[in-house]
């Protein structure tokens, strides 16, 4: 039985007999390919999709509501399992808001040290992301095991300093909430320098494997007016070759000092998403490298910044960040008590989410799981 | 703004060019890390868990613990049941009922006691907020992480006596903190002790 909107291909051949009937499947919530609790309702004419609709809540967990009936401070630890690939970011993301709101400055050194943590966020999310993406396509386990093994370097440094490896709750407003050794500065600059290298040998596995090239190259494009109109950020929208990176836009935080590029795709299709996150890492390791070079001694948290009875005056503030995934924006209003009146995420895999079907529609089912894999969404961020 | 464009680097290949070379180089890159696990340590990071274990880092935190000075739990108990913790805590997972009487705190001044401290571990999240807010540094974070039940209910709520562990245990886990805390403490009794010297010298001096 078709549904009853199917238009997209003709029902019947110009002899009017049918062409086929068309399926309609159920792929999730539990499917090993979907990143978690997610669900595409598809609609299949053999094995080409002709209709897509994307289901998720079902990791929905009333963050924002929660958020607005406890302390500012509270919600802290709660932004860690938004993203739970990047809990730094989040944090970031979030102390950022609250410090507009509020209008606390941040201690140089504590610039610094977020700058570090969300550039080497953004590495391990990238190298898992593709792991993750290449596994998709068939590639099972090993790639993906290498980019765990790195991966596990980084948040053992995020360890030694935050005591978690993923839930770090580590940025505090008005700086971070404790300082990092000279051993761990060592430590992280010997792993940035020594990244470079890996990335050489896990570049050499896909970047031009016959197989990836045949199913991610034209697979997926999204043209340049509906990535705008759509309001898709991170690297799905630079690989259409739209130049906005709010680190260089915002320059939020110190990334005005730093010397970086943006890497532009082309064609918009799933391979330029690939590579962009490939260079956008080695622009990482050099943000790192000055960013670990430069960085000065001093407090790390703001004199005035205190944690308990923490009281914005009225007023609102959205700010927002690159996060590896896209823009991450935090809205707040406050009314002058202890928690916030309104506190909105701006998810950008939520949003980047919403050109599912236009990225689907036409190609086969199989070329659905890779698409969704190069969007990079952690359902724990779409679903809140 | 300086920006680095993505050619496609084989958008001008034909399909007949690509004769799997490239498959052969990425399967040069395993068999590299194949054999490079049996002799370099980078290549090779699984730890056989538990027969083989890494030693937890320094500031690594799993469940809070309440810290108490010298041999008696009940009696050197920090904690004198202010409530902010309990009121601080994001997910609520922390219950106290304070004293009726009160007893000396490390100081010799009276405090209250909490009659009840409960945590219920199932629903704590490890975010460490308790030990931030606490002003008497009464509250820390434990690296105990095998702590599997078949009771999930009475097993994984927690009340004060098997909360209580001593100052030696938390110099053992955090060194470093702990030293700084007993610093502060110290630095805190004596300034409490000149205190009392001198309140009790205050009524001798117009005598004298």
């Amino acid at each position: 039985m078709p549904p009853k909107n199917y238009e997209i291909l003709p029902k019947t051949s110009e002899t009017g007999e049918p062409i086929g009937e068309l399926l309609e499947i159920s792929m999730g919530p539990h499917h090993p390919s979907t990143h978690g609790v997610f669900r595409m309702d598809l609609v299949l004419d053999g094995e080409t999709v002709v209709k897509l609709k994307p289901v998720f809540g079902y990791l929905h967990r009333n963050h924002e509501k929660i958020a607005e009936n406890i302390s500012y401070l509270g919600s802290m630890p709660y932004t860690d399992r938004l993203d739970y690939f990047c809990s730094m970011t989040n944090n970031w993301a979030y102390a950022l808001t609250v410090e507009k709101l509020a209008g606390l400055p941040v201690p140089e050194r504590a610039e610094y040290i977020r700058v570090i943590m969300a550039e080497l966020t953004r590495l391990q999310n990238h190298t898992c992301l593709i792991g993750f993406f290449v596994q998709d396509m068939g590639a099972l386990g090993t790639p993906l095991m290498y980019a765990f093994r790195e991966r596990e370097k980084i948040l053992d440094l995020f360890e030694s300093v935050s005591g978690a490896r993923m839930m770090c709750n580590y940025m505090r407003f008005g700086g971070v909430r404790c300082d990092v050794t000279p051993d761990w500065l060592a430590q992280a600059k010997q792993l940035v320098d020594g990244y470079g290298k890996f990335l050489d040998e896990f570049e050499a596995l896909f970047t031009e494997n016959e197989i990836l090239l045949a199913r991610t190259q034209g697979v997926g494009v999204l043209p340049r007016e509906l990535v705008v109109s759509a309001s898709i950020t991170g690297p799905m929208l630079r690989a259409a070759g739209v130049n906005y990176d709010v680190r260089k836009v915002d320059k939020y935080g110190i990334y005005g000092r730093f010397d970086f590029k943006v890497p532009l795709g082309e064609h918009g299709d799933i391979y330029d998403r690939y590579m962009v996150r490939v260079l956008e890492m080695r622009e990482s390791l050099k943000i790192l490298q000055q960013a670990l070079r430069d960085i000065p001694s001093g407090p790390v948290m703001d004199p005035k910044a205190k944690l308990r009875g923490f009281r914005p005056k009225a007023g609102e503030a959205y700010g927002r960040i690159e996060a590896p995934k896209g823009e991450l924006g935090f809205y707040l209003i406050s009314d002058g008590s202890p928690n916030p009146f309104r506190y909105r995420v701006r998810p950008p895999s939520f949003i980047n989410l919403t050109v599912l079907e236009d990225m689907c529609l036409g190609h086969r089912i199989s070329d659905t799981v890779v698409i969704l894999g190069s969007v990079d969404i952690v359902l724990g961020e779409v679903d809140r | 703004m300086g920006t680095l464009n993505i050619e496609h680097r084989t958008s001008n290949i034909e399909w007949t060019e690509m004769l799997g070379e490239q498959i052969i180089k990425g399967m040069a890159v395993t068999a590299r890390n194949f054999f490079g696990s049996y002799v370099s340590k980078e290549r090779l990071t699984t730890v056989q868990y538990p027969e083989e274990r890494l030693t937890p880092k320094e500031n690594t935190r799993q469940f809070p613990f309440l810290v108490y000075d010298g041999d008696d739990w009940e009696k050197g108990m920090r904690c004198v049941a202010c409530q902010i913790c309990e009121k601080e805590c994001p997910p609520q997972c922390i219950y106290i009922v304070k004293s009726k009487d009160k007893k000396p705190d490390y100081k010799g001044q009276l405090q209250l006691y909490p009659a009840t401290f409960d945590i219920d571990i199932s629903v704590c999240m490890s975010c460490q907020i308790c030990v931030e807010v606490c002003p008497f540094d009464a509250i820390k974070m434990d690296t105990e992480f095998e702590l599997s039940t078949d009771d999930r209910f009475g097993g994984l709520l927690f009340s004060k006596d098997k909360l209580s562990k001593s100052n030696e245990h938390y110099r053992r886990i955090h060194p470093t903190d702990a030293a700084a805390v007993d610093e502060h403490l110290a630095g805190e009794k004596a300034k409490a002790e000149a205190k009392a010297k001198a309140a009790a010298a205050t009524p001798a001096n117009p005598a004298a």
